[in-house]
C-alpha cells in the first residue's frame, strides 16, 4: 500500500471532519484525490500540522479533527506528540502515514524506521493506540476510530500507518489555491452547522 | 511596576483568549496569574505555539504566543511559511533579555537584534513602557484587525515581573 492507495481508503471515512494536513506529497496526493472544504493544507512549516489541529480540536470540542501526518514531519515535532498526550483532546485523530523517507525530496531515508511512533504515541498519553499495515485493517481501523462521536471517546487517538515509498517520482500537482483561501474555506467549515 | 495579574487583565480586556508559549523569566508573575486562572497551554517549543495558534484563531480564538527573544529565532520559518502567508493574526508577547547588552552572553546577540530581525520579519512591533502598557496593547489590537498577520509587542526588563 502507497500512500494514495492509503488516502483513498481513509477520505470516504471522513465525513465532516476537519482535517489538517502535513506539507510536502501528503497535502499533494490528498488535495488531487479530494479537495474538501474541511482540509487545511500546509504548504510550509514542517512539523506544525498536529500543533495547528490540537489548536482546532481545543477549541471546538464538538467537531471531529484529524491530522494527516508524516513520519518526517512527526520526528521534526514530537513533542507535539507530549502536548496532544498531555492536554487529551477527545476530538483529535491522529493519522501518521509512515514510509520511513522523505518523500517528497527524492526518498531520503527518515529514521522512524528505528523508532515505533506508536510507541512515542502510547508514552505521550494517546488512549487509543493503533499500528496496520495492509488495506484491510487500515479500513478496519478508520471505520472504528473516525465513526464514533467525539464525546464517546476517552482521549486523543493515534494511527500509524506503515506505507511504502514511491519507488518512481510522481509528477502530481501541487496545491492551487492561495493560502490565504484555504483559511478562509477552512474556517467556514468550521462553522458549519453539522 | 505592572503586576502579572493587571497585566493579563489588560490583555483580557483587549479580547485576547487564548495564551500559549515558553516562559521566561520576565514574565513570571504573568505566567503565574495565567497558570492560575487556568487556560494557558505550556508549549514544547515556540513554533509549536504559532501552530497551536493558528488553529486557535481559526476556530475562534484571538491568541497571544508568549515568548523569550531567543524563540523568535525558533519561529522564523512558523512566521514565514505560515503564520504570513496564510494570514493568520497572533499576538506575540516576546521579552527582550540582551536589552542594551547587558545579560548572560547567550542572550547578547539575539538581544542587539531583536528590533532588525522583527522589522525584517516586516512584523510590527511596539516596545512596552509601563506608563503606555494599556496604549500599546490597544495599538496590538487594532493593528492585528487591520492586517490578520502576527503583531509583537516586546518586553524589556522591568515593566512587569
Amino acid at each position: 500500500m502507497n500512500l494514495a492507495q492509503a488516502l483513498s481508503i481513509v477520505i470516504p471515512a471522513l465525513q465532516d471532519a476537519l482535517v489538517v494536513h502535513a506539507n510536502g506529497f501528503i497535502s499533494r496526493e490528498s488535495f488531487n484525490l479530494e479537495d474538501r472544504l474541511g482540509n487545511f493544507y500546509m504548504i510550509g512549516s514542517m512539523g506544525l500540522a498536529s500543533s495547528i489541529a490540537l489548536g482546532v480540536a481545543l477549541n471546538k470540542p464538538e467537531r471531529r479533527v484529524v491530522v494527516f501526518d508524516g513520519d518526517g514531519n512527526v520526528l521534526m515535532n514530537m513533542g507535539s506528540l507530549a502536548l496532544i498526550g498531555t492536554q487529551q483532546p477527545r476530538n483529535l485523530v491522529h493519522l501518521v502515514f509512515d514510509n520511513e523517507v522523505y518523500g517528497s525530496t527524492g526518498n531520503q531515508p527518515t529514521i522512524s524506521s528505528h523508532v515505533a511512533l506508536d510507541a512515542v504515541a502510547h508514552a505521550s498519553g494517546y488512549v487509543d493506540v493503533r499500528r496496520v499495515e495492509d488495506a484491510d485493517q487500515l479500513r478496519a481501523a478508520v471505520q472504528e476510530l473516525l465513526a464514533p462521536d467525539p464525546s464517546e471517546k476517552n482521549g486523543p487517538s493515534f494511527l500509524l500507518v506503515k506505507i511504502e515509498p514511491d519507488r518512481e517520482e510522481r509528477h502530481i500537482g501541487r496545491i492551487t489555491h492561495e493560502p490565504q483561501h484555504i483559511v478562509r474555506r477552512f474556517m467556514e467549515a468550521i462553522n458549519q452547522d453539522i | 511596576m505592572v503586576s502579572g495579574p493587571q497585566f493579563v487583565q489588560h490583555l483580557r480586556n483587549a479580547g485576547f483568549d487564548f495564551f500559549t508559549g515558553v516562559p521566561c523569566s520576565l514574565v513570571k508573575g504573568v505566567l503565574a496569574t495565567l497558570e492560575e486562572r487556568g487556560g494557558y497551554i505550556a508549549e514544547t517549543r515556540e513554533d509549536a505555539a504559532v501552530g497551536l495558534a493558528a488553529g486557535a484563531y481559526m476556530a475562534g480564538r484571538q491568541p497571544v504566543v508568549i515568548m523569550q527573544n531567543s524563540g523568535l529565532g525558533v519561529c522564523l520559518n512558523a512566521l514565514s511559511s505560515l503564520s504570513l502567508i496564510y494570514a493568520l493574526p497572533c499576538l506575540l508577547l516576546i521579552t527582550w533579555r540582551g536589552y542594551q547588552g547587558k545579560d548572560a552572553p547567550e542572550h547578547i546577540i539575539m538581544g542587539d537584534i531583536l528590533p532588525d530581525l522583527l522589522s525584517t520579519l516586516k512584523i510590527p512591533y511596539r516596545v512596552l513602557e509601563e506608563q503606555t502598557l494599556e496604549d500599546a496593547i490597544g495599538w496590538a489590537t487594532s493593528t492585528l484587525k487591520q492586517t490578520s498577520r502576527p503583531t509583537a509587542l516586546v518586553l524589556p526588563p522591568g515593566v512587569t515581573a
